[in-house]
């Protein structure tokens, strides 16, 4: 495959694209930055763009929100064609994921400044320094 | 339709809000309410099982509405066994933990009681679910709530433990949700019975093969297998003790079942083993799993890290039974996660109790332990029997269905390292003996020669009743495995 069709493939499923570009770069802060704070930074965008992820496959072109209008006008009973709307499921899926992403957050945060208390510092080697002298 | 499907689950998290609320009251309180939950969960495990046994897998629609849309639990004889193993253990260790939440963390019972019940409560959920999102959603209140365990002990690595932990296990839940996330975009369900039927005749889609590779690399982030077992040591071994007596032996071995739940109901084995000839990559990591655990545990001179890398090594055990690929191979791995979390649950209690008496269970700490805990001892040889695989404790067992499988399979290597990591295992264990029976103890050596006797110093008859009975049932399990495969594991296999 030449270069050429590779910039259609990513114009075509940019969304794709991105998440996965979002997904490395919190994954390269939680493995390759030295403070925790960064590291807990990372942990979150990587979180987020699978949200993103998510909130994208429920995307469909041409459709509106997943409202249904003109029901107390009579004309409720009128088939109702599903391509006519984006699909709610996976964004309602999200508002789960999103509760426990801060809630992980939360925790994590909360770890972090227990951490800073009793040592002063977030460089994790400084902190292994420490922990191995004793 | 009865409601002891839901009662299994629902007890443990009402009596957690309940425990919360009772330590305004009275401290004791939330102590009893955590038995009185988990009690009434066992006895529903109990109902569920003897009545799958009877008339078949249960379907509970969870407020009546139907599978696809609803949530249904479905319970059939692996999890009905499962949940039985998980409500059991959580309650028998929270009566012998009485006595080490007092002395390790006195401040915060309440806390610690909520907590442990949420634990308990999110391991029940993931097994009893047949849905694939809300499967994540406990996976990670059982993650959440172990993360704040793992802090709450040692105030020195502690937190440090539990944050990378942390990373760690969100890392392995995000894997697992995107997998889930490829497998909705191809069949529009999360229903595991529905996902199942309509992945069918979807076996050559890129989509659905995304999806299982990523679902089962989280799921192995999350069950520490090697090598993404780094987490697991230090967290096992930095929380409360009566915290890694229940996570220790529970937590590892749901994630096996769930390996086990989306291998045989979700993508089914003609998938796995006909379609993508993965089944020979995963039995050689198992294998380094195996070796590289047992490895491990020798280089450590702390019991605690040792049992933590015992767990990494029986990890490898349970992976390679179920991705061999034939019914031997299967039978064990089921069998291997039933007595694995007795096995190690039983040690674990052993452990309490030494981390209870002496404080620090470094390998010198043990010098002359039998003379001083023979009863603590009796119970931890026998689990550390089973683990070795000898008969007729149930460790034995598992193994033979293991190795059978694996030369039916042709797979030579993981049936060696078996038998290798059996030997290492062997020799741990006896070095951890020596030292408990003929090294005698520091404090008698200051005393000169001539006097041998030595004074006993047992931990609380609570705590010995509880680990000398798991360590019974070691012995009551193995001498019942056969009735156990026949009347649960081949009638489930068969039922696929």
């Amino acid at each position: 495959m030449g270069m050429t069709d590779i910039i259609p493939l990513i114009v075509a499923k940019y969304n794709y694209w991105l998440f996965v570009v979002l997904m490395m770069i919190g994954l390269y802060a939680m493995i390759a930055k030295n403070n925790l704070i960064k590291k807990l930074v990372g942990m979150n965008i990587f979180q987020t763009a699978i949200i993103l992820f998510y909130v994208s496959i429920g995307y469909k072109s041409g459709a509106t929100l997943p409202i249904i209008q003109n029901v107390h006008e009579g004309h409720g009973h009128a088939a109702i064609h599903a391509a006519d709307y984006i699909n709610p499921l996976p964004h309602v899926l999200m508002l789960t994921a999103i509760v426990v992403s801060v809630a992980t957050f939360g925790v994590a945060m909360a770890l972090a400044v227990k951490i800073y208390q009793r040592y002063h510092t977030l460089e994790e080697d400084e902190l292994r320094m420490r922990l191995s002298e004793k | 339709m009865n409601n002891y499907p839901a009662l299994i689950v629902i007890a443990p998290l009402l009596a957690a809000l309940f425990a919360g609320l009772a330590v305004w009251i009275e401290d004791r309180l939330s102590y009893y309410i955590a038995i009185l939950g988990l009690a009434v969960s066992s006895f529903s495990a109990l109902k569920v099982l003897i009545q799958v046994i009877e008339s078949g897998t249960i379907q509970y629609k969870m407020a009546g509405w139907d599978a696809p849309v609803g949530i249904e639990y479905r319970i059939d004889l692996l999890n009905a066994m499962v949940l039985l193993l998980i409500s059991g253990i959580a309650l028998f260790n929270l009566i012998a933990s009485y006595k080490n939440v007092e002395q390790e963390i006195s401040d915060r019972k309440g806390s610690f009681y909520t907590i442990y019940l949420l634990f308990v409560t999110g391991l029940l959920g993931v097994t009893a679910t047949g849905d694939l999102f809300n499967l994540y959603v406990l996976i990670e209140i059982t993650s959440l709530t172990s993360y704040a365990m793992v802090a709450l002990s040692d105030k020195d690595r502690g937190p440090l433990a539990s944050l990378n932990y942390i990373f760690i296990g969100v890392i392995g839940a995000s894997f697992y949700l995107l997998g889930v996330g490829y497998l909705y975009m191809k069949t529009g369900s999360l229903n595991m019975m529905d996902v199942a039927d309509i992945i069918a005749s979807q076996h050559d889609s890129s989509t659905v093969l995304v999806g299982f590779i990523l679902c089962m690399i989280g799921v192995w982030i999350k069950m520490a297998l090697f090598p993404m077992h780094v987490w697991l040591p230090n967290a096992y071994s930095y929380s409360p003790v009566a915290f890694s007596r229940v996570v220790a032996p529970l937590m590892t071995k749901v994630m096996v079942y769930v390996m086990i739940r989306l291998m045989i109901t979700v993508f089914g084995f003609e998938y796995i083993f006909n379609t993508l000839h993965l089944s020979e990559a995963v039995v050689w990591l198992a294998t380094i799993a195996v070796l590289a655990g047992g490895v491990l545990a020798l280089a450590q001179d702390n019991l605690k890290k040792i049992l933590a890398y015992i767990i990494v090594c029986e990890i490898g055990y349970m992976v390679g039974g179920a991705w061999l690929g034939n019914q031997s191979g299967m039978t064990g791995a089921i069998l291997h996660l039933l007595n694995d979390a007795l096995m190690t649950f039983a040690l674990f209690l052993g452990l309490g109790n030494m981390v209870y008496m002496l404080g620090k269970v470094k390998l010198n700490n043990l010098q002359g332990l039998f003379s001083r805990m023979p009863w603590t001892m009796t119970g931890f040889v026998v689990a550390a029997f089973s683990i070795v695989g000898v008969p007729p404790t149930c460790g034995f067992f598992s193994k033979w269905y293991l190795i059978s499988g694996a030369f039916e399979a042709g797979a030579y290597h993981f049936a060696a390292a078996l038998i290798i990591s059996s030997l290492i295992c062997a020799i741990l264990f006896f070095k951890v003996f020596e030292i408990c029976f003929f090294q005698s103890s520091p404090d008698l050596q200051g005393q000169g020669h001539g006097h041998k006797f030595q004074v006993m110093a047992e931990a609380p008859v609570s705590m010995l009743i509880v680990s000398n009975l798991v360590s019974f049932s070691l012995i009551v399990v193995g001498v019942f495995s056969g009735t156990i495969v026949k009347t649960i594991i081949l009638p489930f296999l068969q039922g696929i």
